[in-house]
């Protein structure tokens, strides 16, 4: 029998964290404008002075540290939601605060709100998200099968408004607008955007970074887990709400972007020996990495009409599903 | 001192009773083999004695603490449970899962302390799951994985062990093995108590015998004087004689008892 292997316990997070910084030390050297690594230094030293400094400061800078905001909270959320369901296929948009967010953020577009002021947008998203975090948390208490039901009813129910959402668009600009929010995007983000988003984003990072233990007892299954101490009623609540911090206020900033947080953790889990709790924080810094390489790849992959982020990402994850299916025939008797 | 302790234990459901006003006292070193009929409430009263499930009425106290009066942890450190079927989730290592029992000790981040590392050492060899230490837990055979976990449940050295069935789909030589070790932990002053069907094994190794019928205790002494024939038909409505003493016990089924009498 193959034996498991793992990586020492602090390799993993540090090639990560590595891979994360060289990404983003690309993705300010990558975009329309071309800048030479001279006149970037030179344009973070003096912000106000340039045409470099702006374009590294106002857009490359925020840009780039909003996409390890939300690619973070995007893969801690999918390792850990993984941890606790112990399902490979839970997604970060299980518990429906993601559609909550979409909705919020389509219904501040429907009625124009962005045009008077720009953060309108993703601050009813955030509202959606809360909304819809706390709908799932009325109808799911119970057990982990009925959270996940309530879930995806809720879920559900956030895309039929979405779905009459643009039905009914005032006009077709506004449908065009709403349809193209939701395909997600980094582009035109500020440092008031990240203002909004990084508080709620880090306290739901912090509060799913405290779930290691749990998800590690849960290899043995839901009573083993409670018998060893853990309150399972607790913990459903904490990471419904850690992922509903994070997440919503991920999605409301940027859009929909899936499979960074499905992903993340199944390309982490081999190097940590498949245990929980170590896919935790490489998944997070992970998901960063991912979503800025597939923000570079939005800027300078050469289109008409930009190329939206969720694009990307959709495109790279059918492949990857496959992959994994490929893999699972082959580990599967 | 080890001591569990249960008083006037109730459990409805839906209008039900699955546990009736079920009282005992077991003191350390006893081996208790729970036995009775599918549905009579044996998982049931196991979740209650572990803390897992808080009955409707009455409580259960260990070590003279009520379980409910009881933090969690402190439960988990003094107290260890086995569902039936246990099973990994992830294919982790064997000695991740074995290290597993040791989360009620740790603490809240981190990997395991330095002088845990030989008690896991420890826990492997006496378990003898050496050649399967780095198997992923999810490749063990039934009996491989039976001794996992019950090294799992037992590495934090907790005064009492609670097992739900721990012999169903074992063959003979993993069942006997496990029948002797935790045989073994009675000796070693701990408190066992083991859900099982195989009433020979019982009679073998189990110092006591609690029989439930339909949520009642019908039954509770040494194993000797306990396991009778009529004990047998009162229980489960089958013909049996209960021939040999200690270690040489055999219970032989002799066929259905008439229902209608």
């Amino acid at each position: 029998m193959k034996p498991v292997r793992a990586l020492p316990a602090y390799v993993l997070p540090a090639l990560a964290a590595a891979v994360l910084l060289a990404v983003a030390v690309a993705s300010l050297f990558l975009g329309r404008v071309s800048l030479s690594p001279a006149e970037l230094i030179a344009g973070l030293g003096s912000p106000q002075g340039s045409l470099a400094g702006l374009v590294v400061t106002e857009l490359r800078l925020p840009r780039a540290v909003l996409a390890i905001l939300v690619g973070a909270a995007l893969g801690l959320s999918g390792a850990a939601l993984q941890g606790l369901l112990r399902n490979p296929l839970a997604d970060p948009g299980l518990l429906g605060v993601s559609n909550g967010a979409a909705l919020g953020a389509v219904i501040a577009i429907y009625f124009g709100l962005q045009h008077a002021f720009p953060l309108s947008t993703p601050l009813l998203g955030l509202a959606g998200a809360m909304g819809a975090g706390a709908l799932t948390f009325a109808f799911g208490r119970g057990g982990t099968l009925t959270l996940i039901l309530a879930g995806a009813a809720v879920s559900s129910l956030m895309s039929a408004f979405l779905a009459m959402a643009l039905n009914f668009a005032p006009s077709p600009y506004a449908a065009y607008e709403m349809s193209v929010w939701m395909l997600g995007s980094l582009s035109e983000r500020s440092w008031d955007h990240i203002a909004l988003a990084a508080p709620f984003i880090l306290a739901g990072l912090a509060i799913l970074a405290t779930l290691g233990r749990v998800v590690d007892a849960l290899a043995l299954g839901e009573a083993q887990a409670e018998s060893l101490g853990f309150r399972l009623d607790r913990v459903r609540v904490l990471a419904l709400v850690g992922v509903g911090l994070a997440v919503g206020a991920a999605t409301s900033v940027v859009g929909s972007v899936s499979f960074i947080g499905l992903a993340a953790p199944h390309l982490v889990r081999p190097f940590v020996g498949y245990q929980p709790s170590r896919t935790l924080l490489p998944s997070a810094l992970l998901g960063a990495a991912l979503l800025l390489l597939a923000d570079i790849g939005t800027r300078v992959i050469p289109t008409n009409t930009e190329l939206r982020l969720g694009v990307i990402t959709a495109l790279l994850g059918a492949p990857f599903f496959f992959w994994l299916v490929v893999r699972l025939r082959k580990v599967a008797p | 001192m080890t001591g569990l302790a249960a008083s006037g234990l109730a459990v409805r459901r839906g209008g039900r009773a699955i546990l009736d006003d079920v009282a005992f006292e077991i003191a350390g070193g006893a081996f208790v083999a729970l036995v009775g009929a599918n549905g009579a409430g044996k998982s049931t009263l196991l979740s209650v004695l572990a803390g897992l499930l808080a009955p409707d009425a009455g409580e259960v106290s260990l070590g003279g603490t009520p379980l409910a009066a009881m933090d969690r942890r402190e439960l988990a450190r003094r107290r260890a449970y086995l569902p039936q079927n246990p099973r990994a989730e992830w294919p982790i290592a064997t000695e991740r899962l074995v290290a597993l029992g040791m989360t009620p000790h740790l603490p809240a981040f981190g990997g395991l302390p330095g002088g845990w590392e030989p008690r896991l050492t420890d826990a492997i060899a006496a378990w003898d799951l050496k050649p399967q230490r780095m198997q992923p837990a999810t490749t063990l055979s039934g009996g491989e994985l039976a001794r996992a976990m019950l090294a799992r449940a037992l590495i934090g050295e907790p005064q009492a062990l609670i097992a739900d069935e721990p012999i169903s789909g074992l063959d003979p030589a993993h069942a006997l093995d496990t029948m002797q070790r935790l045989q073994a932990l009675a000796a070693q002053g701990k408190l066992v108590v083991a859900a099982m069907h195989d009433l020979t094994l019982a009679a073998r190794h189990a110092t006591h015998l609690m029989a439930l019928r339909d949520g009642r205790v019908a039954a509770f002494g040494p194993t000797a004087r306990t396991l009778t024939p009529d004990l047998i038909h009162a229980v489960f409505d089958v013909e049996a004689r209960v021939t040999g003493k200690g270690a040489r016990t055999v219970v032989d089924y002799l066929g259905l008892a008439d229902r209608g009498r």
